[in-house]
């Protein structure tokens, strides 16, 4: 697979990483020989196998539905870097 | 050309737990903000999401109910984008396999049965609050919402008009309450819609290219905004346009709809296993557990109303609009325990479409708020059943029960309302009237209907209305008849 620049900065702008040119062209380099890896990688026949959802192979634990967690916003809001009205405060939105 | 309209609807419906999907913290509405958002709904480092045992039940009872197959293993992933309202920067929802695959909505649109295929139905988390109010030029966030359960329901696009989505919605709507996994508060958020609609000519086998109305919450909003975007597509296409792949908001002060944005700008989810959960595994025995728990269903229960009670399908489906008028109704009959099953169905059906719909109506109150309990109602058309009360005098017990005047026994005796079935009784009043009103005996013997009714009416006077009509008018017939 054939990684270009554009897709480098398109995958740095969906993760909100900014990145120079100069990183852009280190990155493109070192994905692809990520993506050398997973070539051969892929190589392999896994026809037959299911694919993994997790590293350990155990089940969900579950938990009842019972409200357990007390209010603590004071103490949560008094690390945040913004807050008013028991609200965080963030750059605007427009949408 | 003529068009043909294609919607799908995604459905999001929050299911009614005490606590959060994967946490602890409370999911009440309208508690101060913040109040209910613990260390995991706002993401803090180091904690680990552990699932609500009840969300999975709930998933199931819905997977049970639409006849869909149960997933014995499904698998939790990140729905990766970036908002202030999603403080881990993704959301946990499900992707490759969900709880609940397949399965079906079945309604009537007019005389027309319909049913719509699901594709899918998942367990995810919902998103906290922006508030864009100028917090000087900063948004508020509230994260009480955040972790909140829902279930994504996602159908075919089986739909053709914005008539038969709404069908789908009510009916699916309507489920979700009766098997109580969702309150279905449309205005505080609890079912939501967002519609996927695309136009193509009439006869064409080939989809044409969508566009997502987001976040729906009336059904006279998802009716307009269909509308709107079916038309507005099929203007473009007849200009010779193409029609973008995007998401639409609907504007409901302006009834249409306008761009979010296009599949250029469109999230990349880059979805992929949540390393923090494990698979989730659904065994027969839970399956089976949450099967004997569930409530017969409303499909089901009409068609037992329309072959046990002889009900119309009518009648039968405005019963089981709702899983409280099924059981309100169902307790009325069972308290009268009348022999005529079917007509004290039929009438009983009638009070409850009638006099008690229109009263609740006038004191815009629900059904479980009523004032006359299903026990007193029965007590009402007991008194009916057995010719104590004629339809007139029953109306005004009724009335006595809207305002807690006590039983219909106990109504009937203090307002004396006891309908007089006695026919020597009636015929005395009879006699009494013919004799007052000679003249009007002349008029109907010389073959005028009229002079009838206002004798019978007379007859109706003199009783206070208590006499039993039918009797009333055998009786007067008779006497006038015969001489």
């Amino acid at each position: 697979m054939s990684l270009t620049l554009h897709d480098v900065q398109r995958v740095a702008m969906l993760a909100r990483i900014e990145v120079t040119d100069t990183e852009s062209e280190q990155i493109l380099e070192q994905l692809h020989g990520i993506f050398k890896l997973i070539e051969q990688m892929q190589s392999v026949d896994t026809a037959a196998i299911e694919p993994m959802a997790h590293a350990q192979d155990a089940v969900g634990r579950l938990r009842l539905d019972t409200v357990t967690e007390t209010d603590q916003h004071e103490l949560f809001q008094s690390v945040a870097p913004a807050a008013e009205q028991e609200l965080y405060l963030v750059p605007r939105v427009i949408e | 050309m003529s068009w043909e309209i294609v919607i799908g609807l995604e459905t999001h419906a929050q299911l009614s737990t005490r606590s959060k999907i994967f946490s602890g913290a409370a999911t009440a509405f309208g508690a101060p903000p913040n109040t209910q958002a613990c260390a995991v709904d706002i993401a803090l480092p180091g904690v680990l999401p552990v699932l609500n045992v009840e969300a999975v039940d709930k998933a199931i009872r819905f997977g049970i109910a639409v006849g869909a197959t149960i997933n014995r293993r499904s698998i939790f992933a990140r729905k990766n984008y970036f908002y202030p309202d999603l403080p881990k920067g993704y959301q946990i929802s499900q992707y490759e396999i969900p709880v609940v695959s397949g399965g079906g909505v079945a309604f009537r649109v007019g005389n027309t049965e319909k049913t719509v295929r699901l594709v899918r139905a998942h367990l995810e988390e919902d998103a906290g609050k922006s508030l864009h109010e100028d917090f000087h030029g900063m948004s508020g966030i509230d994260l009480n919402r955040a972790g909140t359960p829902l279930l994504e329901i996602v159908s075919e696009p089986d739909m053709r008009s914005a008539e038969e989505a709404v069908a789908y919605a009510r009916t699916l709507h309507a489920l979700v309450r009766w098997i109580e996994i969702c309150d279905g508060n449309m205005q505080e958020g609890s079912f939501r819609c967002d519609a996927n609609v695309s136009v193509r000519p009439e006869g064409s086998d080939q989809l044409g290219t969508r566009r997502e109305i987001k976040n729906l919450n009336s059904f006279r909003f998802l009716q307009h905004a269909i509308d709107y975007e079916a038309n507005w597509q099929i203007e473009q296409l007849e200009e010779g346009k193409c029609i973008e792949q995007a998401t639409v908001l609907f504007d409901p002060d302006k009834a249409q709809t306008r761009l979010m944005r296009t599949k250029e700008e469109a999230h990349d989810y880059r979805y992929f296993p949540d390393p923090d959960l494990l698979p989730l595994e659904i065994d027969e025995d839970w399956i089976e557990r949450i099967r004997a728990q569930m409530p017969e269903l409303p499909a089901a229960r009409q068609s037992r109303y329309q072959s046990d009670l002889a009900l119309s399908q009518h009648d039968a489906a405005s019963l089981v609009a709702g899983r409280e008028v099924a059981d309100y109704f169902d307790a009325v009959l069972s308290a009268v325990g009348a022999d005529d099953t079917k007509a004290t169905a039929k009438l009983i059906v009638n009070w409850i479409s009638g006099e008690l719909a229109a009263a609740l109506n006038r004191a815009e109150l629900e059904l479980s708020e009523s004032p006359v309990t299903a026990a007193a109602l029965a007590g009402l058309i007991s008194r009916i059943m057995d010719n104590t009360l004629s339809s007139k005098l029953a109306k005004e017990v009724f009335d006595g029960l809207w305002k807690g005047e006590g039983s219909a026994d106990e109504i009937i005796e203090k307002r004396g309302l006891t309908q007089i079935s006695d026919s020597n009784a009636i015929e005395k009043l009879v006699e009494e009237v013919l004799a007052a009103n000679p003249q009007q005996a002349t008029d109907y013997r010389g073959g005028k209907q009229k002079a009838f009714n206002a004798l019978v009416g007379q007859v109706m006077k003199a009783s206070k209305g208590k006499a039993n009509p039918a009797q009333v008018n055998e009786i007067l017939r008779r006497k006038l008849d015969s001489c």
